[in-house]
């Protein structure tokens, strides 16, 4: 059976980011029913119903966050929408941003309505200028139109949204980081406990969504939890979106059922391998994710059944690559990344992502010892779990995943690299001191 | 030094920015970007204008400013040229644009041409995987590169400086 899109059904059509567009196809109605209809807690036990989990990366139940958040307090709370979209690999927020804004307000005002909160913040990173655009004209005319700001629909209920633009750091997409850098300081994440339902932004009660985690609100309350769950698996269901890049024919972003079979979307949607090719592995959920080796491909797309294949889910960007791909190449990528990345405060982190980008390189230009591959794997064991937030253990996995299931070719790039011996001996290679 | 200030459109952006936060420190980097739009490139001079409106320390602002990638520096070029060249774009030949670009301007990365009109930097993930692979100039995105969608955006890009355009 076809799938027909929810998130993105209007993204190809002419004007689909507009007001007069958004509200024509029944638009800001379900905003206005949770206002008018619904009282905070039934709506958050719909939302906990739906099972509903957050499309960032963690998959963490929305309707449970929600319910962390102190119901009596004298501070004010708020909603921190993390639409800083930087895990390599993942477009697809972008795509709601640019060609419907309203969606995403819709279901901020929404969010807003369940939790009492009064100030909503759309953290989006900086390179996005276009979107940024977008979403500044969205909330004018929302605001207009008596959608956001004093008494909305009419009701006593106030909501302020702004648009705030990062300035390019990844780590800003690590929700604590995110908090930090718009209270307008360096990105630099922070210790849990305290989480930030408790102590967030400003110090106060926080809620942080994903933008598409906002924008399948509408859709519970309109058609109700059950419906919601009734596509794909009820332990993690809803429509998805998917972003595919790399070595497809058609690369791009695919709204389909939760679940979705990996072979199917790179085979049926995107055309196959691109060239011919065949497959050779698959990054499921962005960079930070376990790679896959073409034999463990044939995998549901879920959170629980790709945390079963021992990769995860994350923000669903499929990174494919052919049989040509070197894989030493790629993850050289990767850790060059997460080395630039770091935001530098946690020494294993720091300190770790430049040894992991030191090895790799050394294996790539042929100077690497057969040692060497131990060597990552002692260092990923001294980064994991041992710093503020999970960018080290993020560049961790790829590391080890690749290396694990890739371990030949890491082994004959050490070995048998013709460079080796013409350049300069492995003891003094790179400044590599481990 | 002393006469840089933001425009009377400029100061109001700031004001009306400071009635969206709770505290003034949190509208230090949207207020970076009004000086971006105001002053172009930011060097120690713009940062310590900010610094001075906002009564934050200027040791502050720096650290902050220089955290972040995406503000323009000192130096820029009038077009700043940067090339996605993380994996997605790695496996689509990222790489060729790159040298492609530097063979025509006759720059490296990190480098800007004498005429001052264009830096090239090889910057990471832009969330635009899935055209891959893609540059961003100044404002906008430019996806699904070609080596020949390269030339004719570096040869546009001359003919709209020559004709008194400037930046985005």
């Amino acid at each position: 059976m076809k799938f027909e899109p929810i998130l993105t059904k209007y993204r190809y059509e002419e004007n689909s980011h507009t007001l007069d567009f958004y509200r024509g196809h029944g638009g800001y109605e379900q905003a206005k029913k949770a206002i008018k209809e619904w009282q905070p807690d039934d709506l958050i036990e719909e939302v906990k119903k739906s099972n509903l989990r957050g499309r960032g990366g963690a998959g963490f139940p929305t309707g449970v966050k929600w319910g962390f958040v102190p119901k009596q307090t004298d501070k004010p709370k708020y909603l921190a929408v993390n639409a800083d979209e930087s895990e390599p690999g993942t477009f697809k927020d972008r795509v709601i941003m640019e060609t419907d804004p309203h969606l995403l307000l819709e279901g901020i005002i929404i969010s807003c309505w369940a939790v009492g909160i009064h100030d909503a913040y759309i953290y989006i990173r900086g390179e996005l200028v276009h979107a940024f655009q977008r979403l500044v004209d969205a909330c004018k005319d929302a605001e207009a139109a008596g959608f956001l700001g004093e008494g909305i629909f009419g009701t006593d209920f106030d909501l302020n949204v702004t648009v705030h633009r990062g300035a390019g750091a990844y780590i800003c997409g690590e929700e604590t980081g995110m908090l930090t850098s718009l209270e307008g300081d360096r990105g630099q994440p922070k210790l849990k406990p305290p989480f930030p339902a408790i102590e967030g932004l400003f110090g106060c009660p926080t809620v942080v969504n994903n933008v598409e985690t906002l924008a399948c609100l509408p859709l519970i309350l309109e058609k109700g939890a059950d419906h919601f769950k009734s596509i794909g698996p009820e332990g993690s269901p809803g429509p998805k979106l998917y972003c595919i890049s790399g070595h497809v024919e058609k690369p791009g972003v695919y709204e389909l059922p939760m679940g979705v079979n990996m072979l199917e979307v790179i085979n049926e949607h995107c055309g196959g391998v691109w060239k011919g090719r065949k497959l050779k592995a698959v990054i499921p959920g962005g960079s930070s994710a376990h790679v896959l080796r073409a034999d463990e491909c044939d995998v549901a797309m879920d959170i629980d059944s790709l945390a079963a294949a021992g990769s995860m889910l994350g923000s669903a960007g499929v990174i494919v690559m052919d049989d040509q791909t070197d894989m030493v190449d790629a993850l050289l990528n990767v850790m060059k990344f997460y080395h630039h990345e770091s935001c530098g405060q946690c020494t294993p982190c720091r300190e770790g992502t430049g040894w992991l980008e030191k090895v790799v390189h050394r294996i790539h230009e042929g100077r690497g010892r057969p040692e060497d591959l131990d060597t990552v794997f002692s260092i990923c064991d001294r980064m994991i779990g041992k710093t503020i937030c999970v960018l080290a253990d993020a560049a961790a996995f790829p590391a080890m995943s690749f290396i694990d299931k890739f371990r030949e070719e890491f082994l004959a790039q050490c070995t048998s690299n013709p460079k080796r011996s013409a350049d300069a001996p492995a003891s003094s290679a790179g400044g590599l001191h481990v | 030094m002393s006469d840089l200030a933001f425009s009377d459109k400029g100061m109001k952006h700031y004001e009306w920015l400071l009635t969206r936060y709770p505290t003034r420190d949190a509208a230090l980097l949207p207020t970076l970007r009004i000086a971006e739009e105001e002053f172009e490139n930011l060097g120690p001079a713009e940062l310590k204008y900010v610094a001075d409106l906002m009564g934050i320390s200027p040791a502050k602002v720096w650290g902050v400013f220089t955290f972040y990638t995406h503000y323009r520096r000192e130096g820029t070029g009038t077009f700043h040229l940067q090339v996605c060249a993380t994996l997605s774009c790695a496996l689509r030949g990222a790489d060729e644009v790159i040298e492609h670009i530097e063979e025509r301007l006759g720059i490296g990365v990190g480098e800007t041409t004498d005429d001052g009109l264009f830096s090239l930097s090889k910057v990471e993930c832009l969330a635009s995987c899935g055209t891959a692979p893609m540059l961003q100039c100044n404002n906008d995105y430019h996806e699904g590169l070609t080596l020949d969608d390269v030339d004719s955006l570096i040869d546009t890009l001359k003919a709209e400086a020559k004709s008194g355009g400037g930046a985005a």
